[in-house]
């Protein structure tokens, strides 16, 4: 198998964008990342979208072919993958297989979502969820995320303020990112006194609705060199995928994501590091108690631990004892336009790693040189985890 | 989708799930094969108690359309004496009176309704159990 880097990003700001439709969106990030590679239409040689449900928020199915048709790409290969929420770094993952097996040089990896044209985007985003035997006796998305942390909180003794401080960190985080859906900072008091969603989840534990696109360049990490110059080339060293039950019930315990664990683990031992190395990680916060779980999925710290080093905001861009995390503001602040999701927390990593101009306010300090993510499609039914580097 | 509801009415309406005879694991709602077993599967029905504990649950204030009228309203998960844990709403308490370890009985009740002309979904819902 060949090494794989990534030599472009690119992404669209994430936000209700109702001036902007789905097919402008994809082809503002993919365009941004073509040029930040400094490569050109003609050197790509396919292409893949992650995109969960462009059929239930906008009518519109066979998205690739409208993609490539209008980001003017045919007639290469363009592919669709879709993991609900997850979709975007399983398409990440296909191209970086495609670039490994030798298939291709250079392939566009897009992921995007265009939630806000639906009145109704709770029934759609309960699609992630087992339609028949959870959205079908009522429990919506939020609500399964709701009786993780109830259950959380039973197991562990976590706080309510312990968890709220995870929204106002994101908040903090965001405020430094001009593509961010919120910029802004917010209280512990004004998370703890906003609106009860599915308790004991709160609005300002809640990730939004957004649309949004983003795009990264991959390629084969010889090749990169004709386009990047050598100290701007990250390389993407795992590159996992695990499974696990559809549906919450079936899982012996749901104060841990088993894919997760299973999916980080596989992949610190590609990249042959452990979770101490790790400089920046972008975690899969769809509501703030995912975020807690998923440190402790990665190692970062043990379980039931995590509600703690949050509250003493121990994970804060200046913070040096454990990962900074989330230094976009998460998908609690950023934004989460699921399909895009995957690829914008890849792009963020990268971007830290590369220690990028559109970064310089929020720079976490490249220690070791390793950024982690972690996407999550549903409430853990798909997760996949991608270990980048500036190091061969 | 008459035919969507009706095809899950041994479950929906009588609890009735499966059991492994070759590694004795039960499984609600029942499926095709048994993940520990796979192609060595051996199931035979099996009616559930409808007997059980809150193993969690949460108040839902934002609703999806169906459920609207219904908010706020209490989902849990339900673990059954037989060890197999369901989706289900809390009913006939107030949201606040629900806590883990809740004992609860199964009842049956109407679900939701798609729309005025719609089709009418009935299954489970849970109750709690009188001391």
């Amino acid at each position: 198998m060949r090494d794989v880097a990534i030599i472009g990003y690119g992404q669209t700001k994430f936000g209700e964008l109702w001036e902007r439709s789905f097919r402008s969106l994809i082809v503002e990030a993919g365009v941004k990342a073509v040029e930040a590679a400094g490569i050109d239409g003609k050197d790509i040689d396919e292409m893949y979208v992650g995109n969960m449900s462009a059929g239930l928020f906008v009518g519109q199915e066979h998205i690739a072919s409208l993609i490539a048709e209008h980001a003017g790409l045919n007639p290469i290969p363009s592919t669709r993958v879709e993991a609900a929420c997850a979709s975007g770094s399983l398409a990440l993952r296909q191209a970086v297989l495609n670039v490994a097996s030798g298939a291709s040089d250079v392939v566009l990896v897009g992921g995007v979502e265009k939630m806000t044209d639906v009145v109704d985007a709770t029934s759609a985003i309960s699609s992630a969820s087992d339609q028949e035997w959870e959205a079908l006796f009522g429990a919506t998305f939020p609500s399964l995320y709701a009786m993780m942390a109830q259950r959380y909180m039973y197991e562990y003794g976590l706080t309510l303020e312990e968890l709220s401080m995870w929204s106002v960190i994101m908040h903090e985080n965001a405020s430094k990112n001009r593509y961010a859906q919120f910029p802004f900072k917010i209280t512990l008091d004004q998370v703890l006194n906003s609106s009860p969603v599915a308790e004991p989840l709160r609005l300002l534990h809640c990730s939004p609705v957004s649309d949004g696109a983003a795009a990264l360049i991959v390629c084969d990490a010889e090749k990169a060199k004709e386009f990047v110059n050598e100290d701007e080339i990250i390389y993407i060293r795992a590159s996992v995928q695990a499974s696990d039950t559809i549906a919450l019930h079936s899982r012996e315990s749901i104060t841990q994501l088993k894919g997760a664990r299973v999916a980080s683990e596989k992949a610190y031992k590609m990249a042959n590091i452990s979770p101490d190395k790790i400089d920046v990680a972008e975690v899969h916060d769809c509501f703030a108690i995912n975020g807690l779980i998923l440190m402790e999925e990665l190692g970062f710290c043990k379980k039931g631990e995590a509600g703690k080093i949050v509250y003493n905001k121990e994970i804060a861009i200046d913070c040096d004892k454990y990962p900074a995390i989330n230094p976009s503001g998460g998908l609690k602040a950023a934004g989460h336009a699921l399909g895009a999701t995957g690829i914008r927390q890849v792009g963020e990593v990268y971007w830290q790693l590369k220690q990028d101009k559109e970064v310089k306010d929020r720079q976490v300090e490249i220690k070791n040189g390793y950024g982690i993510t972690v996407n999550v499609g549903g409430t853990g039914g798909t997760v996949c985890v991608h270990i980048l580097s500036n190091k061969k | 989708m008459v035919v969507r509801s009706w095809r899950h009415i041994k479950e929906r309406y009588n609890l009735i799930g499966v059991r492994c005879k070759n590694c004795g694991t039960v499984y609600f709602p029942s499926r095709e094969i048994c993940p520990k077993c796979r192609r060595k599967t051996d199931f035979e029905d099996i009616k559930l108690s409808g007997r059980g504990k809150v193993y969690t649950y949460s108040v839902v204030h934002v609703a999806p359309k169906d459920f609207e009228k219904q908010a706020p309203y209490v989902i849990a998960i339900i673990e059954l004496e037989e060890g197999v844990k369901i989706t289900g709403q809390v009913v006939d308490c107030k949201p606040d009176e629900v806590y883990i370890g809740m004992p609860v009985e199964v009842v049956f009740r109407r679900i939701k309704e798609d729309g005025d002309d719609g089709v009418i979904t009935y299954g489970y819902k849970f109750r709690p159990v009188e001391n």
